[in-house]
């Protein structure tokens, strides 16, 4: 799952085209980056990735800013430890009645597309307005300091964004004007995002699984399933 | 262009203004008005904490979380198709345009394509969507500015599409109709007609509504040249949607970056843009696309393929492993969904990106400087939901 591995569906011209575009994107942005530059990933006539190194967080802000990617789209992070609650949710039993094992195995740590090495991640995205163009950007961030600088320079617009994520994550944003608390309020305990953070009530009252799946229009009846 | 020249010319007057403002010898002494969180402007409880010296305002901080309800975690434990439910109640005005996308996302990650009929009657459903947010958004703007009537007749001609989007799906606000890899069920006998019938209606609440506010005097008094957005800060604050349309920048996610699974591209509509970037331009540009939707559904309707609503998918859904982001362009603008999937029965993350959230985000920047009634005009020009920033 890395690097231009352009997937060959190209049954019309015009894929061929887009992957053109982002192909060139891909090394301009390779180029400008220089050592900054981890890693990419491409999906042919669809979307890419950029993995930058933690310290080239700004500079990518405004790299990209100056190849015209002029419209802010979000930022935000994301927690890749697998949760250690999470194995309720793809359950099928009722787990007040079938309580799952204590000793199975714990999860392995597994990052998305263009890779990653830690456990937080911060990723964003920006659009060139002028020729349609969209990359998404991606930092890991050390596990023992949780830090990363602002985009407010470049890109004002970060700044909720910012202000969301150092509440929800825990990570501080170095430069940030004004690194209240967003949306919680301003004595909250813990960082709610985090995949450790229990959702209280789910906790509290497990899910039911499965049984509440409806039948989809034009599904048989004699149970076929994935 | 004597339009855009008066406009220019106003422009440069409140630049002037604002730089004698900033120089201005004498000095009140500075005042804190707290403006919500339940004031009507606010769609909600957003609150507003204007610091003020005399009549202008020097500094304004929005102050939200009075209604996180925190969809990004909850949707981390439901399975997909639960996730709708839930982001219905983002925009609630425009329920049916918050699950197209997110469940785009998911059927991209799947590789699902839902039958063509179902992405007629899908994109249907979003424009109406669009028409039930805009005209209740149009008529609030009347009652900022001190007009009454708009919002009656706002209410009334809503309940056209309201009723037709209640008669497909069963649900007036909360219609949880999108599936993945199709919709639940077809449309009922004589919905086509019907909503023909009422897109006629709302085609007259257009004509009426424009002339009754948008010639208005005191209604372009008050917002004309108020709270100019210029493309680039509005860009790099991530405004989208008709606000930056009205900035003049020809982008529309529905043109330019359709995603698979909607039919946008099968019919010939325009999209609206208006050089000025101040609050009339933006209820101009509204009113437009209100107007446009009604075009773009009577020509869907007209091409309305017969088939199946429903692809083949799985009972269980289960969406393989990898991530997507999948954008539309919703009644208050851009929203999107980054789906993180780890090949399990629930989204491993779910990042909301949700239009209001960033066109509020350039509110202390455009709020600086102005008196206090525009700060009104402003956000009602603005129009987000409260739910849509909050998520």
């Amino acid at each position: 799952m890395s690097d231009e591995t352009a997937v060959a569906e190209t049954e019309d011209a015009e894929v061929v085209l887009v992957d053109e575009a982002r192909d060139a994107l891909l090394a301009e942005l390779t180029t400008e980056l220089a050592d900054g530059f981890v890693e990419s990933h491409l999906q042919a006539g669809d979307d890419l990735w950029v993995r930058v190194h933690r310290d080239a967080w700004v500079d990518a802000a405004s790299t990209l800013m100056h190849m015209g990617f002029s419209y802010f789209s979000f930022l935000s992070a994301i927690d890749w430890l697998p949760s250690p609650y999470g194995r309720d949710m793809t359950s099928q039993v009722d787990l007040t009645l079938d309580p799952p094992d204590d000793d199975a195995e714990p999860e392995q740590m597994e990052s998305g597309v263009a890779g990653g090495d830690t456990r937080f991640q911060m990723f964003a995205r920006v659009n060139d307005v002028a020729t349609g163009r969209a990359v998404t950007i991606k930092a890991d961030l050390p596990d023992d300091d949780l830090s990363v600088g602002t985009w407010i320079p470049v890109y004002p617009g970060a700044n909720w964004h910012e202000r969301e994520v150092a509440e929800m994550y825990g990570i501080t944003i170095v430069g940030h004007p004004n690194p209240r608390k967003l949306y919680l309020p301003g004595d909250f305990q813990g960082h709610p995002m985090r995949k450790d953070y229990a959702l209280l009530a789910r906790r509290i009252k497990p899910w039911p699984g499965i049984v509440d799946v409806e039948p989809m229009p034009g599904d048989e009846e004699d149970g076929s399933e994935s | 262009m004597t339009a855009i020249s008066e406009t220019e010319q106003l422009r440069y007057i409140s630049q002037q203004a604002a730089d004698a403002r900033v120089n201005v010898e004498i000095e009140t002494e500075g005042m804190t008005l707290n403006l919500g969180p339940q004031h009507p402007a606010t769609h909600g409880t957003l609150r507003i904490v204007a610091k003020l010296d005399g009549e202008q305002v020097v500094a304004a901080e929005p102050i939200m979380g009075y209604m996180h309800r925190g969809y990004e975690k909850l949707a981390e434990v439901r399975t997909y198709p639960q996730v709708t439910t839930l982001i219905n109640r983002i925009d609630w005005v425009g329920s049916f345009a918050n699950e197209t996308s997110f469940i785009l996302a998911a059927e991209k990650l799947m590789e699902v394509e839902a039958p063509p009929r179902a992405q007629y009657i899908r994109t249907i459903l979003h424009e109406m969507s669009r028409i039930a947010n805009v005209i209740l958004g149009i008529g609030d703007m009347g009652v900022q500015v001190g007009a009454v009537t708009p919002i009656f007749f706002a209410f009334r001609d809503r309940e056209y599409v309201l009723n037709q989007i209640e008669a497909v799906t069963g649900g007036r606000f909360h219609p949880n109709f999108d599936r993945i890899g199709g919709l639940k069920d077809d449309l009922p006998a004589g919905w086509v007609q019907n909503t023909k019938n009422s897109m006629d209606k709302i085609r007259g609440f257009c004509d009426q509504i424009e002339e009754l506010m948008y010639g208005n005097e005191i209604f372009q008094a008050r917002t004309r040249g108020i709270g100019i957005i210029p493309p680039e800060i509005g860009l790099s604050y991530g405004v989208s949607g008709v606000n930056i349309r009205a900035s003049g920048v020809d982008w529309d996610a529905r043109r330019d970056n359709m995603p698979h699974g909607l039919s946008y591209d099968k019919v010939d509509w325009k999209v609206w843009t208006h050089p000025d970037g101040d609050s009339y331009a933006r209820m101009w540009c509204r009113l437009q696309e209100v107007r446009e939707g009604t075009y773009i559904i009577d020509k869907l309707l007209d091409d309305l393929p017969s088939g199946p609503v429903m692809a083949k998918v799985p009972r269980i859904i289960k969406v393989p492993a990898g991530e997507a982001y999948v954008e539309t362009e919703n009644p208050l603008g851009v929203m999107g969904y980054y789906v993180v999937s780890k090949g399990d029965l629930n989204p491993f993350r779910v990042k909301i990106r949700s239009a209001s959230f960033n066109n509020v985000a350039i509110a202390p920047w455009l709020l600086k400087g102005v008196y206090v009634p525009d700060i009104i005009t402003i956000l009602g020009s603005l129009y987000f939901v409260l739910g849509d920033i909050d998520r």
